[in-house]
């Protein structure tokens, strides 16, 4: 099984449904599978082993996946939005390849040995020839088929491997082949170079639904896309959320189209999804918790999980709203302490996960046990009927005094203040404790103290949990798909935080 | 009954049932529990009800239920001992489909 295939699979279930772009001018399955094997006769004259793509969200995107997937070539997309000098490095080490670039990016490209640089207009004029293209590719074992470069905690990023067998096997469990109606629409903002947005073309394809690309997020682009699309399906980062609310708000537009929104990659303020979920009580909302290495979701709350979590008066029930749902069924899911041992429900440890979507490997190197097993990195808990909470990357955790605490209990309660727009918790480095609590506060409707900001921490939390060190900015840093520049941050704040209160 | 708007929630007079709806009916109807009309959920209950016998089969939390004919979906969010019905015919649970991933 290969990612071609389900775009094969669909075009002969579905020739006429209309697979990308937007209504006027989509493509429908049969015509993006003859423009993919085009695409793979045109890739194929040009050489290398990989297929690397550097360029904005479109139908050429889909396309080139596809059409990399016929040649059993992994296929590569680079994130554009880096600086040249990092760009030019993570291209060089797709070689040899042949590089599909947007028109507007190849000028800050430089020759690099082994690389085919092709503009994107050129490949889609290859894709576009007329007729049926009668190319045979060598059959060859689909092995790796996609790679996807990680922003490293340390150094260069790592180039992760994700074998057809990780990609097929997550679409195949977890979508229905052609379950969408004729007529629903996702709508896709989330970057090429993201596994949510290399996951999105294939579920998508797989399920049957017509898949929009929104090149560049901004909320009201987004809202229209949506209204204007009919759009049923949309999945988003978390820090889109509340900016695409606050435009629905202002239009008084309820997307009455939109069935369900999947978010994920990172932490979902409960403000904001409990304003979601109070505006669009239509839709099904979902989250979707994954890494790269897993082929993205390997656990899901629910649409009915959130309804319960809102408005159930049972704590327990009410405290899923925090969680990222249950694992799905086709994996296995262990907490582990630090000597690997496995936990029991409400104790706290790494989250370690097995199954045939799980990759964990790396360009050189491995970082699954021999017995299939990936440590995720990010520490967890589970409660008593297998709902998983996820605290945080444990690199980290801040430890004063010999007790570890996770940023994100103590980023929740602090987000829940009405003053509080947005908040990150750091570590930083203390003489006595060997290390403090700091947290970095941007402020809403008025300018809330310290003082009044560490007693409603700790009125929630344990007293060591209250920050000692504050500071107040208009903004905190986040990367386009919406995770919070930690490293940064800490960076930025270094020498600036002010003395412990 | 009118307003079975999707997010809009219910209660049984006669028992702890709580719902709220996730799909609207197509048309109007009068949706019950225990045998007797739901009210919102903000309202007081009325005094003096007793379930009916022949509805007191139970509703779970977090389980869905589903009407074909008029389409209306409802969620438990409060387990009670009564059975919920529309215009006196019992409604049954839906099966969870596969997620509506998107990615």
């Amino acid at each position: 099984m290969h990612t071609a295939l389900l775009l094969e699979m669909a075009a002969d279930a579905a020739p006429d449904r209309l697979a990308f772009g937007r209504r006027a001018e989509g493509l429908t399955f049969a015509e993006a599978k003859r423009r993919a094997h085009h695409g793979a006769a045109f890739l194929e004259q040009l050489g290398g082993t990989n297929v690397a793509f550097v360029g904005l969200n479109g139908p050429a995107l889909p396309v080139a996946v596809f059409a990399a997937g016929m040649l059993a070539r992994p296929f590569a997309p680079l994130n554009y939005r880096l600086p040249d000098a990092d760009l030019n490095k993570l291209l060089a080490r797709t070689a040899p390849s042949a590089a599909i670039v947007d028109d507007e990016m190849i000028g800050r490209l430089e020759p690099a040995p082994g690389v085919t640089l092709v503009t994107r207009s050129a490949f889609e004029a290859a894709c576009r020839m007329p007729g049926d293209c009668d190319a045979q590719f060598l059959d060859v074992d689909h092995d790796i088929a996609v790679l996807l470069f990680t922003s490293g905690t340390t150094g260069e990023p790592k180039a992760a491997i994700l074998r057809h067998a990780n990609l097929t096997s997550y679409v195949i469990s977890t979508v229905e082949f052609l379950g969408a109606d004729e007529g629903e629409a996702a709508l896709v903002s989330v970057p090429p170079y993201h596994i949510a947005g290399i996951s999105a073309v294939l579920t998508g394809v797989y399920g049957g639904r017509r898949i929009v690309h929104l090149e560049a997020f901004t909320p009201e682009a987004w809202v229209e896309a949506a209204a204007a699309e009919g759009i049923t399906h949309a999945m988003v980062v978390p820090t889109m959320l509340g900016r695409i609310l606050d435009i629905l708000e202002a239009r008084g537009e309820r997307l009455p189209s939109l069935k369900a929104l999947s978010y994920g990659g990172g932490r979902m303020p409960l403000p904001v999804i409990e304003r979601a979920l109070d505006m669009l009580p239509h839709v099904d909302f979902v989250n979707a918790y994954g890494l790269t290495e897993t082929s993205s979701t390997i656990s899901v709350l629910g649409p009915d999980d959130h309804r319960l979590a809102l408005y159930s008066d049972d704590e327990a029930v009410k405290r899923r709203m925090g969680s990222v749902g249950r694992p799905l069924p086709s994996l296995e899911l262990e907490i582990r302490d630090p000597d690997g041992k496995a936990l029991p429900p409400g104790q706290s440890g790494e989250i370690y996960v097995r199954g045939p979507q799980v990759s964990g490997e790396y360009a050189h190197k491995k970082m699954v046990s021999a017995d299939g097993w990936f440590a995720t990195n990010d520490g967890g808990w589970m409660d008593e009927e297998g709902y998983l909470f996820v605290e945080g990357r444990l690199d980290d955790v801040i430890v004063r005094g010999g007790e570890n605490m996770s940023p994100g209990e103590i980023e929740d309660v602090l987000r829940e203040h009405p003053n509080v727009d947005d908040v990150a918790v750091l570590g930083v480095p203390d003489d006595q404790w060997g290390e403090a609590v700091a947290a970095v506060i941007v402020a809403k409707d008025g300018q809330p103290s310290p003082e009044e900001l560490a007693a409603w921490v700790k009125a929630r939390l344990r007293s060591t949990k209250t920050p000692q060190v504050w500071a107040f900015r208009p903004a905190l840093p986040y990367n386009d798909t919406g995770k919070l520049l930690r490293r940064q941050l800490k960076a930025d704040m270094a020498g600036k935080l002010p003395a412990k209160a | 009954m009118s307003d079975l708007k999707p997010g809009s929630r219910w209660k049984s007079v006669v028992c702890d049932v709580e719902v709220v709806v996730v799909r609207p009916p197509k048309s109007e109807i009068s949706l019950e529990c225990g045998g007797y009309e739901m009210i919102p959920h903000g309202e007081a209950k009325p005094e003096g009800k007793a379930i009916a016998a022949e509805f007191a089969g139970g509703s779970q939390m977090g389980k869905r239920y589903a009407d074909e004919e008029t389409g209306v979906e409802i969620l438990c969010t409060k387990a009670g001992a009564g059975s919920l019905t529309i215009g006196g015919r019992l409604v049954g649970t839906k099966d969870a489909k596969k997620l509506p991933a998107s990615d």
